[in-house]
């Protein structure tokens, strides 16, 4: 039984004014087989937290931990992290022209495996998949993302996730811009992936609409780059008639303490960038 | 002329301009060009610095098969300002050694190679000599090397040219042409040391189908200028491909003339800049006949201090070229800081009777996001890279349509990506330029 942990994560970002601070220590456990909703609203910082899982290299831990079975996550490469079980279903996949789906496919699942996958299974495995997720067999020959619609491309994320078989996957408001044939899908791309692999999943998202095709074992609440409340999936439904406002009110006095925490932050930000952080990217 | 490019990956940058828009600038006749008339010029007629007014107009470019005729050359003529004429002094103006030098070829039906004398009437049935170095190559050579084509079932022919020396300055000649009706991929190999300066000529004769590709994988220090000079005849179509991957300075300009009704021809090209290396290709393509079309792409990766590519499209529609359909594009993909790539489509227009005529150009680095979605995937960083430029380039090896050289190339693409692993660091802020378009339409 595998478990990510994340502990007091500290996550800033580069912008074109330095370096920003979005979270601001986020707590999580995830164990293999559950699935945790991340619930916030529109700047929160659940996007950051997806991407600073995924080793993202605009984004920069300055304090904390993420942690996979003990083993620290933050110093490892982007493929390092992929390698050792995590798996990023971005919100916005890019385009990788004259790199077909197939030759990506089979190029990830032997890097993430250490060896090229048996030749016949993994064809019947890609088409299996492919067919399930409703995705037409042309897919296969053309580019990464190239000229695919929205639904497509999440299809072809939830297609990877199947195929490479992590430990935990991030879902980056995969339910965003799909109608509700296409959520269904991905959904029960996501359920089969549970119940085969057992997967740990971190579902990020701003409605709670895909929490009916996809049941959460616990549901955060993110505010201002912390978790602000943890409940089962009651929070959920709490929150679709509630919204956030109450959160934001509440968090209202954390807030005016974190902006003037911002501008004492931007201040170090600029003298860590000075003293040669690493990880800066051009 | 020149100015910083985003940084950013290729966002490309297209225009075309509507046969209606384009009918709008109809001129009246202008006069003809004098590609394939005598030598008409002076010295004082030479285009570039030694006129008060360049010439403007392609087509009226002085031509001469003779080096007598032409100007040493200061670097700030129009055809040899982004090169670094001092590295190739020798082969513009020196004395070079026009002797004959056996290529390698097996034989294949429907091909024929002989060495002809200078008289010969394939020689000048394309094209006569637009600058200095091409000049000095034609008054040099001793033979021409013919290629004739004259199989009607695609076939391929592999012509390997090897250890042509690097102390000797050499000129060299060759004419392929393509029977009518007849079908041909002729393929021409060159490998090892060489200092040379060439011209080929390219006929390709009604409804024949040729494709001409010319691969340069010379060792690191060689020196190669070459002029191609096609003809393509009524309803024929002529695929020309520009393979540059190793050598010091290399710079191939093809010149395509569409003189039959409904001629076609594809012009691709594919380079790969190292540290150092100076790769250029100009490519003209010359618009004469009513429906013919055109279509360009070159596509080059740039790495390591100094590496610097040279791209420049001139395409002509001339008043006599009706319902032309005409669109070029080239796209360079930055793989390191210090790299220099020149990008300048040029685009005349002298009738607006045209299908379409546009252009594009794009010089990005790159793109991070795209290794980051691959990482992301467990694949490593070099391995993210190798798909990537691999992908980028895989389109112009594709045109080839010969499988053993497709492969082969593709090997000697990873090859070139491996000495970047090894060598360069990572990619961040390049000085890549892009010179942005000149659409010029003649009055």
């Amino acid at each position: 039984m595998s478990t990510l942990e994340i502990k007091d994560l500290h996550v800033s970002v580069d912008t074109e004014q330095g370096a920003k601070q979005i979270l601001r220590g986020v707590n999580l456990v995830i164990k293999q087989g559950e699935t945790h909703a991340i619930m916030g609203p529109n700047g929160s910082g659940k996007s950051t937290l997806a991407y600073a899982i995924a080793g993202h290299p605009k984004y920069h831990v300055t304090s904390g931990s993420i942690l996979l079975d003990g083993e620290e996550m933050t110093t490892l490469s982007v493929d390092a992290r992929a390698r050792a079980g995590l798996f990023l279903a971005m919100q916005y996949p890019v385009e990788i022209p004259g790199v077909t789906v197939t030759n990506f496919l089979r190029t990830a699942k032997t890097a993430i495996d250490g060896s090229a996958p048996p030749i016949r299974t993994w064809i019947k495995d890609v088409k299996s998949s492919m067919t399930a997720l409703r995705m037409d067999s042309t897919f296969a020959e053309r580019n990464v993302n190239e000229g695919f619609s929205g639904g497509e491309k999440k299809r072809n994320e939830i297609l990877q996730l199947e195929l490479l078989k992590p430990k935990f996957a991030v879902l980056d408001e995969t339910d965003s811009g799909l109608d509700v044939d296409a959520l269904k899908i991905v959904s029960e791309g996501v359920n089969r992936a549970k119940s085969n692999t057992d997967l740990g999943v971190l579902l990020i998202t701003h409605y709670n609409r895909i929490l009916r095709y996809i049941t959460p074992d616990f549901v955060h609440v993110f505010v201002a780059g912390q978790v602000a409340e943890s409940g089962g999936p009651e929070l959920a439904v709490q929150l679709e008639n509630e919204g956030y406002d109450e959160y934001v009110k509440a968090s209202a006095a954390a807030a005016a303490a974190i902006a003037s925490a911002e501008a004492a932050d931007a201040a170090s930000g600029v003298a860590a960038v000075a003293a040669g952080s690493p990880a800066v990217n051009a | 002329m020149t100015s910083p490019a985003s940084t950013n990956t290729t966002a490309p940058e297209s225009e075309s301009v509507s046969a209606a828009a384009a009918a709008a600038f109809a001129t009246p006749p202008a006069t003809s060009g004098g590609h394939r008339g005598a030598p008409v010029g002076s010295k004082s007629h030479t285009d570039g610095a030694w006129q008060e007014i360049p010439v403007q107009t392609r087509s009226e470019r002085f031509t001469s098969a003779n080096v007598g005729d032409f100007d040493e050359p200061s670097g700030h003529e129009i055809e040899w300002k982004l090169t670094p004429i001092k590295l190739v002094a020798d082969l513009i103006s020196g004395d070079l050694d026009g002797t004959v030098v056996e290529p390698t070829a097996e034989a294949v039906d429907g091909y024929s190679l002989s060495w002809v004398s200078r008289t010969d009437e394939r020689v000048s049935s394309a094209g006569l000599p637009e600058e200095k170095a091409s000049a000095n190559a034609w008054s040099a050579f001793d033979k021409a090397l013919a290629i004739d084509v004259t199989g009607e079932t695609p076939t391929e022919f592999i012509v390997k040219r090897s250890g042509l020396g690097s102390d000797t300055a050499r000129a060299a000649h060759t004419v392929i042409t393509a029977e009518p009706n007849s079908r041909g991929l002729v393929i021409l190999e060159n490998s090892g040391d060489a200092r040379i300066t060439e011209n080929v000529e390219i006929v390709v004769r009604e409804g024949a189908h040729l494709t001409v590709v010319s691969v340069q994988e010379w060792n690191d220090s060689a020196v190669h200028l070459a002029s191609h000079f096609a003809q393509v005849g009524r309803d024929a179509s002529l695929r020309h491909i520009v393979v540059s991957l190793g050598g010091s300075v290399v710079r191939v300009n093809p010149s395509i003339h569409l003189s039959g009704q409904g001629s076609n021809t594809e012009a691709y090209g594919l380079y790969f800049a190292d540290s150092g290396q100076h790769l250029e290709q100009r490519v003209y393509i010359d618009h004469e006949a009513e429906n013919s079309r055109s279509r360009v792409k070159y596509k080059g990766a740039l790495q390591g201090e100094g590496a610097h590519s040279v791209w420049v499209g001139d395409v002509l529609i001339r008043q006599s070229a009706n319902g032309t359909d005409s669109y070029e594009e080239n796209r360079n993909l930055v793989l390191s800081e210090g790299t220099r790539a020149d990008s300048i489509p040029n685009l005349e227009i002298e009738t607006g009777n045209i299908l379409g005529a546009g252009h594009a150009s794009s010089t990005g680095r790159f793109d991070d996001e795209q290794l980051f979605y691959l990482q992301s995937r467990g694949i490593s960083e070099e391995e993210a890279r190798r798909l990537v430029v691999r992908g980028f380039l895989a389109e112009i090896i594709q045109q080839i349509g010969s499988e053993a050289v497709e492969e082969r190339l593709s090997r000697a693409v990873e090859a070139e990506l491996m000495i970047a692993a090894a060598g360069a660091a990572p990619a961040a802020a390049s000085d890549a330029i892009a010179d942005d378009t000149d659409a010029t339409v003649t009055a």
